[in-house]
């Protein structure tokens, strides 16, 4: 047997567990270290190890470039969305406390949002790069 | 103890990078360079700076080096001896070195509680945290609710940057690019170049 | 002896910092192949990194999450300021890497002397 049987098992049974790992990160980076730029990276490295493991042509049928292509500004606009729904409410850009009634919960609620928009284009633009370098061909 | 540890782990980093400078072979440059990321993450873990740390090893050692190890497999992965010395470069180095150790003999010692930084706005961000945000980890809620505006910026720089990137290397190489006559050129011109300085120096050593 | 190995302890940060920032300024300066001098970039880049972080730290404290244990906190606004500037870096290096291919097809090597002599040729 090859080589690389023993690569592509270990890579199927890794790579759920990275994209709990990054959703983890994400989502406790309140309580914890963490937040939108590690869990970010953290997802584009799960796309690279597979792209390395299985080809990338494999790769972009999972994750296709249009889909990253599409991700690389959403996040932007989620954050930026945040702050103009804030401005609609009334009061200033990215204020926070207009997003509920109790000043502690619309502040976790603006924190949830802003992470989720660089989460998104974090890990779009990761793997959106590598993508390019490893399309270019000889 | 915490010093004891941190002194070596920096002593560490700089053999690493001693060995950056010194090697020709790109490829091992590359894995150094990895190396020094991780290095440089257990630093930051023993300075108590734990998000840092987590987004260097992940950015630092993970996305760089496969960035680098595909430039590589772009171009040639064996860097050539320069033709100059580099003196200048040296001696450019070694004044700016003198004037930064000489700067920062008048700064607080290492882990001083009652430096200046420790004094104002930090502060208010350790005691306030529970009434104005909520949050525990006041790394997060600085940057995403009291730094809100930065983090904006930021994610526009990362935007920008793979629209960048997309710009340059979307789609296949244009057909006419002569790349194994160019490189057969260029070498011929270094040797070129290799022959002229030689035939000077001669000339110089005879008169 | 004593008052030397005190000042090593309180400035090493400082010094090591200082002699990774010029290793990282000496490979830009002196060394011309494109991919070793964006390594020594980012070398610099994250001695930068350590000369933030460093004074940051409090003997004895705590990394900077918030708990009824401990009440000595390091300090958490250069972890903010360093979180963006890492992620600045590593967008810096995709632009440059991406920069040194495209280079390298126009030119067909990435030796800064020999694309100065195919310049001066043409």
């Amino acid at each position: 047997m090859k080589m690389d049987l023993i690569l592509r098992i270990t890579t199927k049974l890794l790579i759920p567990f990275m994209l709990l790992f990054a959703l983890y990160v994400q989502f406790h980076g309140d309580y914890g270290p963490g937040g939108g730029f590690q869990a970010g990276v953290i997802t584009a490295a799960m796309v690279i190890l597979y792209a390395l493991i299985f080809g990338l042509k494999a790769a972009q049928r999972v994750v296709p470039v249009s889909v990253v292509q599409f991700m690389v500004p959403l996040g932007v606009l989620v954050y930026t969305g945040v702050g103009v729904y804030t401005m609609f409410k009334g009061g200033e850009f990215l204020n926070y406390n207009l997003l509920g009634h109790d000043r502690v919960h619309a502040q976790e609620w603006g924190i949830l949002l802003v992470e989720i928009g660089v989460y998104i284009t974090v890990s779009g633009t990761m793997t959106a790069i590598f993508y390019m370098f490893a399309g270019r061909g000889r | 103890m915490e010093a004891l540890i941190n002194m070596v782990l920096l002593t560490l980093l700089a053999i690493v990078t001693i060995g950056v400078i010194r090697m020709k072979n790109l490829f091992a440059v590359v894995i150094l360079s990895g190396i020094y990321s991780f290095l440089m993450a257990s630093v930051f873990i023993v300075l108590d700076a734990i998000d840092v740390a987590m987004t260097e090893a992940s950015v630092g050692a993970g996305i760089s080096t496969v960035l680098l190890l595909g430039t590589l497999y772009l171009t040639k992965s064996e860097e050539t001896e320069p033709l100059h010395k580099p003196y200048v470069a040296l001696f450019l180095a070694a004044v700016t070195a003198g004037a930064l150790i000489y700067g920062t003999l008048g700064l607080p010692p290492f882990g001083a509680p009652d430096a200046p930084i420790h004094l104002h706005v930090a502060n208010r961000y350790i005691e306030n945290w529970k009434e104005e945000t909520g949050v525990p980890n006041v790394v997060t809620s600085v940057l995403a609710s009291y730094r809100g505006f930065d983090t904006l910026g930021e994610t526009a720089v990362i935007f920008t940057a793979g629209i960048g990137v997309l710009l340059l290397l979307k789609g296949r190489k244009s057909p006419g690019a002569e790349t194994p006559d160019m490189q057969a050129e260029a070498v011929a011109a270094r040797a070129a170049a290799r022959e002229a300085e030689a035939e000077a120096d001669a000339e110089d050593n005879l008169s | 002896m004593n008052p030397f190995i005190h000042e090593l302890i309180a400035h090493y940060n400082q010094w090591i910092t200082i002699f990774l920032m010029v290793s990282g300024l000496y490979i830009v300066i002196a060394k011309d192949n494109m991919v070793k001098k964006l390594v020594g970039l980012s070398l610099f880049q994250t001695s930068v990194y350590l000369l933030y972080i460093s004074p940051g730290k409090i003997l004895g404290g705590t990394p900077p999450i918030m708990d009824p244990k401990f009440s000595v906190y390091s300090n958490p606004l250069p972890h903010v300021l360093i979180l963006t500037a890492i992620v600045v870096g590593v967008a810096t290096l995709a632009l440059g890497l991406a920069l040194v291919v495209r280079i390298n097809e126009a030119y067909g090597t990435i030796e800064e002397d020999e694309i100065f002599a195919r310049g001066e040729e043409e």
